[in-house]
């Protein structure tokens, strides 16, 4: 059985080498797991939307963090409809692209803050620490309604949960302590209601662990994700200087760059899996009930059946179908918080620190390898 | 041609929102698509049925 491919090669923002090898087959994960490897975009597309390919994995894998704990109540990412259905509808009013903007004002503050912080820094300073990790978790604080005196306590048990190096116990640690604040802040919030989606979900029939499970969905996919692709992006940006100049001066190349970056950095490629539940056929061939499918989101936003010059980054492209975000009836939820959050801070960064410049070469730059989310450990910034 | 939107398909993810502004918006109470232009045309259009991450936008 074919290893699961890994290594990039020379450019540390391509998929690893062979991931596009073939349109569909199977490999084996660095767990010992066997499953099926989809690399093309409408392949990827057809699993994604189609809820027969279950996202209710019931254990089955050996070693895969995310998915070997149960799922709690509440955490629908990892539920069929109707109950994912279900639950994700009472969220989705909240996270419309009319929402979403009401929270502009409250994000160029966090950023404009974030920068100042930055630049009070010793140089060469690290961009992740002081800009791209903050901000997202900051952004969840607000969106959430997680009070201002907390904020240094909510994003002490965040980082404890994100942070994939530690120990499977540091880990249950992690989310337990961040469960008890959750349901303590509940409890307060139901003896006088403020503002945020957990005060508003107060009277819609959830169970206190419902609310503390989706609370926690919205920071593991919220955080990380997107600090990642703050990091990464800004590596990348850096690394194509006539289009980080595009992103700093016009406002609408920076809406468009978010989703290029997007489809061209693929920070999450074959985490998500998916378990056939009944026989299905794809591509001509047959997966068996039982068998885990794992879509290489990378590949898909490759293909260059989706697009021209796949390989190349474009931040002047016209959006493309990507599947950065997914695909399907478990698309994202926080894709338009995600776009907004990085729309402000691309450009904010860049017209603050005009002479924005890696401190150290680009082969000494510590990449996420054999994490679920790819990034930048650190990103050591001079200006 | 004439758009159709399936509500019962719909993740609200936005895409449509995105693509064209004018032809969708998003339910405030569910964010569920709603359908402003029935009769619209163009690639914005063709743009946001393709992008639907569940399929339920038609052209016909």
């Amino acid at each position: 059985m074919r290893p699961i491919p890994t290594d990039r090669g020379d450019c540390p923002f391509d998929p690893p080498t062979g991931m596009a090898d073939e349109a569909l087959g199977k490999v084996r994960l660095a767990t010992g797991d066997d499953v099926w490897l989809v690399a093309r975009h409408h392949l990827v597309r057809q699993v994604l939307a189609d809820t027969r390919f279950s996202s209710e994995l019931d254990g089955g894998l050996r070693g895969v963090p995310l998915h070997a704990v149960r799922p709690e109540p509440g955490m629908f990412i990892q539920m069929d409809p109707p109950e994912h259905t279900r639950l994700r509808r009472m969220l989705t009013g909240r996270f419309t692209v009319q929402r979403m903007n009401r929270l502009r004002p409250q994000i160029e503050q966090i950023v404009a803050d974030q920068l100042d912080v930055l630049e009070q820094q010793p140089r060469p300073a690290d961009l992740v620490a002081n800009f791209a990790l903050p901000i997202p978790s900051l952004v969840i604080c607000e969106l959430l309604g997680v009070p201002y005196e907390d904020r240094q306590e909510f994003q002490h048990a965040a980082a404890l949960l994100v942070d994939l190096t530690g120990s499977p116990e540091e880990l249950e640690a992690g989310m337990l302590r961040l469960g008890e604040y959750l349901l303590e802040l509940i409890a307060r919030k139901r003896a006088e209601p403020g503002e945020g989606l957990i005060d508003e979900l107060l009277d819609s029939g959830l169970r206190d662990e419902e609310l503390v499970g989706i609370a926690v969905v919205s920071l593991i996919a919220g955080h990380e994700t997107t600090a990642n692709m703050l990091g990464l992006g800004t590596l990348a940006l850096l690394q194509h200087p006539e289009q980080l100049a595009l992103v700093r001066q016009s406002p609408e190349t920076a809406r468009t760059a978010v989703d290029e970056l997007l489809r061209y950095l693929s920070i999450i490629d074959t985490v998500m899996l998916r378990r056939a539940s009944i026989d299905l056929e794809l591509d001509g061939q047959v997966i068996p009930e039982g068998d885990f499918v794992s879509c290489s989101l990378a590949s898909a936003n490759r293909d260059p059946a989706l697009l021209e010059r796949p390989g190349e980054l474009d931040v002047t492209r016209p959006k493309t179908p990507h599947v950065a975000f997914g695909f399907g009836p478990h698309q994202c939820l926080g894709q338009n918080l995600a776009r907004l959050e990085m729309e402000i801070a691309y450009p904010a960064l860049f017209r603050r620190l005009p002479k924005l410049r890696l401190a150290v070469p680009l082969s000494e730059v510590p990449f996420k390898k054999d994490v679920a989310v790819y990034g930048v450990h650190r990103l050591e910034v001079e200006w | 041609m004439v758009i159709t939107v399936d509500q019962g398909r719909c993740a609200s993810s936005g895409q449509c929102v995105l693509s064209a502004p004018q032809v969708f918006a998003q339910d405030e109470e569910d964010g569920r698509v709603v359908l402003l232009d029935e009769q619209a045309t163009g690639q914005q259009v063709r743009r946001a049925a393709t992008g639907c991450p569940t399929q339920a936008i038609r052209l016909a």
